[in-house]
């Protein structure tokens, strides 16, 4: 029982070329991800990353000078062409019959004339970056804290704001990118959490802990949205981008009748060993509490599932009681369970929270990760109790919800005001000079976890203590000779080999630093390399 | 969980409050009133049209 866990989060981001609204959002999509490409390919993004100034425009003016020529030619950048015209190019059928594994050499690494557009890659902090359908998706390297999770979850947002950036660097025209998950006009986009979980444990005990849980903890981590309903035919203000988005319980869908708990079973690890635990119920945090909540209370639940400890609650209808929860800014709604009780989401939170003290504190268990999880989620709780604006600096739809009421208030506006909807909007704009969540923190009016050179690092440097050291290490200092590669295997082909070599990485803890850092430290020719790796992974 | 507690959530909707209880906005941060002075310069011009503009196709 603990806080920690292997995690990986995914983000979908909203995507728009402003005043093009018809744009092909797969092209724009693809634009990101090869600028990025081409970023890594120039300047090494993933070493320099780390010194590299952001509001130094000289790497950006560089990018410009060597890139315009190329994007003359280039066809992920003919977005200024009517969507009608661009259609046959690429669509989401498209990229997703070009396969899961990520090419990385011969269209990333080389130099050479190409109209190859990369679309699927895997970066030198252990993160892939790809097109999923009609979004660029950010997914992250796997971690074992949530303080890791969280900051590597920070990078892939500093990542996108890297592509765009390059992207108009290329000649390619303004990318406004939006860390929410809908545009208010029917259309959800999610962002992803998935937890290691061992197989032994029986899904419908993970059903049973996990709804009661998912239903309620968007108190804390929901990042708020202007508008009721699938198409936000309402301006009323509710707790979660999601919940009007769900209409199943259990279910192997994610983007229609969407379940609050998915069946996927696809673990990318030793399959009888291990589930993929895969959470397409939450929001996009900015917000790095919201994050560090929504993933350490997470793991200490699945924690208390695994111990057969997790509190006995069934909700009598949980996509409804969702929906009443998100939809009540005052948290004072309380929703009915089986057998009539009724329970507000900071009760239902207490009672899962109170089930963790006693175990943790049963058995002794007092490290770092576990206790501030422990005590953050006691601490906020307390507060949303008392009033939920107290918890405004930490919590994002707080936060959204206290500067557009403060704002309807000093006008004396309605929330169907457009410029309310524009904030709700422009909240999630990942642009630091625009977008209003880094404007609020930029006043040191949201709490933060961890500064922006930390976060640089992250987009450089993979975590330590899983196989996404191996991968980001590899791609860092043998990416020529990689092919391909996904979360469990790296395929080599050597100069001179008959074959191509591929290394599994089944083992998810398997390949950290404490594994093969030697191999790294020892600068090793790649056949060497890969003869060392080899037998050990 | 089952069909049978599925079916039952039309007569929740129904049920719903759907009343906002205003939650108290006092002891604001200074942050939010430094932001709010200068929104105008901030957010992008044309607010409606903006707006109706971020259409997004289908995700997960």
């Amino acid at each position: 029982m603990s806080a920690r866990r292997l995690v990986g989060l995914e983000t979908e981001y909203g995507i728009i070329r402003p005043g093009m609204p018809k744009a092909n959002a797969t092209v724009l999509s693809a634009q990101i991800v090869d600028s990025y490409a081409q970023l890594v390919a120039q300047g090494d993004a993933r070493v320099q990353g780390a010194r590299w100034d952001y509001a130094d425009e000289s790497p950006l003016q560089d990018a410009r000078g060597f890139a315009m020529d190329r994007a003359a030619a280039h066809p992920s950048q003919l977005t200024d062409v009517e969507p009608a015209q661009q259609e046959g190019i690429w669509t989401a059928e498209s990229i997703a019959l070009s396969g899961n594994d990520a090419r990385i050499g011969s269209t990333l690494y080389q130099e050479k004339d190409t109209t190859d557009v990369v679309m699927n890659m895997v970066l030198g902090n252990g993160a892939r970056l790809y097109v999923d359908h009609a979004h660029p998706e950010y997914s992250s390297p796997e971690s074992t804290s949530p303080r890791a999770a969280v900051l590597w979850d920070q990078a892939g947002d500093e990542v996108m704001r890297r592509a765009a950036a390059s992207a108009q660097a290329l000649g390619g025209g303004q990318l406004l990118l939006y860390k929410n998950n809908t545009d208010n006009k029917s259309v959800s986009y999610g962002a992803h959490e998935n937890y290691l979980v061992p197989r032994a444990v029986e899904f419908s005990d993970l059903v049973a802990g996990l709804t009661p849980f998912f239903v309620s903890r968007q108190i804390f981590c929901g990042a708020g949205r202007v508008g009721r309903g699938m198409l936000g035919e309402r301006a009323e203000f509710q707790v979660s981008q999601r919940a009007d988005f769900f209409e199943a319980e259990v279910g192997l869908e994610t983007t229609i009748n969407r379940p609050i708990i998915n069946t996927r079973d696809e673990p990318h690890a030793v399959w009888d060993k291990y589930r993929r635990l895969h959470v397409i119920i939450g929001d996009a945090n900015l917000g790095q509490v919201s994050t560090l909540l929504r993933v350490g209370t997470t793991n200490l639940v699945l924690s208390l599932i695994e111990a057969g400890l997790a509190p006995k609650l069934e909700l009598e209808d949980p996509v409804a009681a969702l929906q009443q929860i998100s939809h009540d800014p005052s948290l004072k709604t309380a929703v009915r369970l089986r057998g009539g009780r009724r329970l507000t989401a900071i009760e239902i939170q207490r009672e899962y929270l109170r089930a963790a003290q006693a175990y943790c504190a049963q058995r002794g268990i007092e490290d770092a990760d576990t206790a501030e999880i422990l005590q953050r989620w006691e601490g906020i709780l307390d507060l949303l109790e008392r009033d939920p604006m107290l918890a405004a600096d930490q919590v994002d739809w707080i936060a959204k919800y206290r500067l557009v009421t403060s704002f309807a208030d000093r006008h004396g506006l309605g929330l169907d005001d457009p410029r309310i909807g524009l904030m709700d909007l422009q909240w999630a704009d990942l642009r630091q000079d625009k977008g209003l969540y880094y404007r609020l923190a930029a006043r040191g009016a949201m709490q933060t976890l961890f500064t922006q050179e930390q976060v640089n690092q992250a987009v450089a440097a993979p975590p330590e203590d899983t196989r996404a050291y191996l991968r980001g290490m590899t791609l860092q200092r043998y990416a020529p000779y990689v092919i391909a590669a996904n979360w469990d295997a790296l395929t080599f082909a050597v100069p001179g080999a008959r074959r191509v070599n591929r290394v599994f990485l089944s083992e998810p803890l398997g390949g950290s630093r404490k594994d093969v850092g030697r191999l790294f430290d020892a600068n090793l020719e790649i056949d060497e390399f890969i003869n060392k790796l080899a037998p050990r992974a | 969980m089952t069909q049978e507690s599925f079916s039952s959530r039309k007569q929740h909707e129904t049920q719903e409050h759907a009343e906002q209880i205003q939650v108290s906005t006092t002891g604001q941060s200074a942050g939010v009133d430094d932001l709010l002075d200068e929104i105008d310069s901030v957010l992008e011009s044309n607010a409606e049209e903006f707006v109706r503009g971020f259409v997004q196709k289908g995700g997960q």
